[in-house]
């Protein structure tokens, strides 16, 4: 016989109740760049809007960097650790896979039996995350969701790649989704374009090293082998974030019920300016929306940059408590998600 | 109805002209993008999106880079429009 299984208990609402970030203590301006690649500030400044990011020292693990940001986000939601049901950690650049950083992350923030699992969506992995806790929250297997977007993209940059050196930084972003009175996530429109996997991905595998064929591996100037590295195509990188990715965003807008007129903040990933202003541009935002533009000090976080820009924002004043912000993630896979929330 | 070359230049150096401010006088066929117009390879992405709406072209990324100079795009858009 078929049982009848009881009608979801959760809270159909939810909304975002704390964020915390960190930001490595190292600050790397474009000088440092320059030592390894032929290029220039200027022009390093007008292809990406960066002039410094931070790097991770050798102390400030992925981990060790979710662990600040995930007890400032704890603190600011004003909830104790242990009431937190669920750890969702984006990320790319934890390189031990088993088992997933969630779990540490959990024991050590005090978060006890909490669900935890790690994602892997890249520069959208936050988007992803967000909307697994709202599911989880409305289905009623956890009541308080910890997602956190955490990298050290230096590990993964191949400094000798004028096109991406400059690019990448490292930090960790943090949030606290709990049940709401009203919707204060809207619904995700999200999605993958696996047609363009190899727009966007890291050089070789991790097996290359094992399996591989010496001559198919990256070899550096003196013939020593490179450590893999994330690779993209610019061009066709900066045509998809910018015209379909305005779709995208346009479509979150739409799911919600409101128009640009009602946001206050827009908060994309921080991928590059460039893409920024066109996406602006192309989405016709009107002029009293707050555009963050954290990528310009922080560089391109990935999945710890929608959270990173959105603590700054807040900590700065530039955004406050109750706004409605849009937020979209894109990057590899292609893989992408925006959503309408409204800001802790 | 087909744009003719002239409208295809004249189109172009309206389009250059709002995505790089490079004054529309100075678009000339033999002009490249790069190394005269200031277009560098992001805002040529721009640039190919735009004329890809006005001249109802479609101008794939790999076909991108082929197009160097004012006359080389001009000469796709004619033999590529719909």
């Amino acid at each position: 016989m078929t049982a009848k299984i009881k009608p979801p208990q959760g809270s159909p609402y939810a909304r975002i109740i704390g964020v915390g970030g960190y930001r490595p203590t190292r600050i790397v301006p474009n000088e440092e760049i320059l030592k390894h690649i032929d290029s220039s500030d200027e022009w390093i400044r007008s292809r990406s809007g960066i002039a410094t990011r931070h790097w991770a020292s050798p102390e400030e693990t992925v981990a060790e960097m979710t662990l600040e940001a995930a007890g400032k986000a704890i603190a600011d939601a004003g909830i104790s650790a242990g009431e937190i049901g669920g750890v969702i950690m984006a990320t790319v650049s934890h390189f031990k896979q088993t088992p997933a950083i969630a779990t540490e992350i959990a024991h050590r923030i005090g978060a006890g039996r909490a669900a935890a699992f790690d994602v892997n969506a890249g520069c959208a992995g936050f988007g992803y995350g967000l909307t697994l806790a709202k599911g989880m929250i409305a289905d009623g297997s956890a009541r308080h969701v910890l997602v956190v977007g955490a990298e050290r993209l230096s590990d993964l940059t191949d400094l000798t790649d004028r096109s991406t050196a400059f690019l990448f930084g490292d930090g960790a972003g943090a949030v606290v989704v709990g049940p709401a009175d009203e919707p204060g996530i809207g619904p995700s429109v999200w999605g993958s374009e696996g047609d363009k996997a190899d727009v966007i991905s890291q050089t070789i595998p991790w097996d290359g090293f094992r399996v591989g064929d010496l001559a198919q591996l990256p070899v550096g100037e003196n013939g020593e082998l490179k450590f893999p590295a994330l690779r993209q195509e610019g061009q066709t990188v900066f045509r998809w974030a910018v015209f379909e990715m305005a779709k995208v965003a346009q479509q979150a807008l739409d799911a919600a019920g409101i128009t640009a007129q009602d946001l206050d903040v827009f908060i994309p990933h921080q991928a590059n300016m460039r893409i920024i202003d066109s996406m602006v541009k192309t989405l016709k935002l009107p002029e009293h929306v707050t555009v963050a533009r954290d990528v310009e000090s922080t560089g391109n976080t990935s999945a710890a940059s929608i959270p990173l820009a959105m603590e700054r924002l807040l900590a700065t004043g530039q955004a406050k408590s109750g706004d409605t912000a849009l937020i979209i993630g894109f990057g590899a896979g292609l893989a992408y998600a925006a959503t309408v929330v409204t800001l802790p | 109805m087909a744009a003719t070359q002239e409208e295809i230049v004249a189109g172009l150096a309206e389009i250059v002209n709002e995505i790089a401010g490079i004054p529309a006088e100075d678009v000339k066929p033999e002009k490249s993008f790069t190394d005269d117009l200031d277009v560098d390879s992001l805002s040529m992405v721009e640039v190919v999106v735009a004329a890809e709406e006005r001249f109802d072209v479609k101008i794939p990324d790999d076909d991108v880079k082929n197009l160097k100079t004012v006359r080389d795009a001009t000469e796709y858009i004619l033999k590529h429009q719909g």
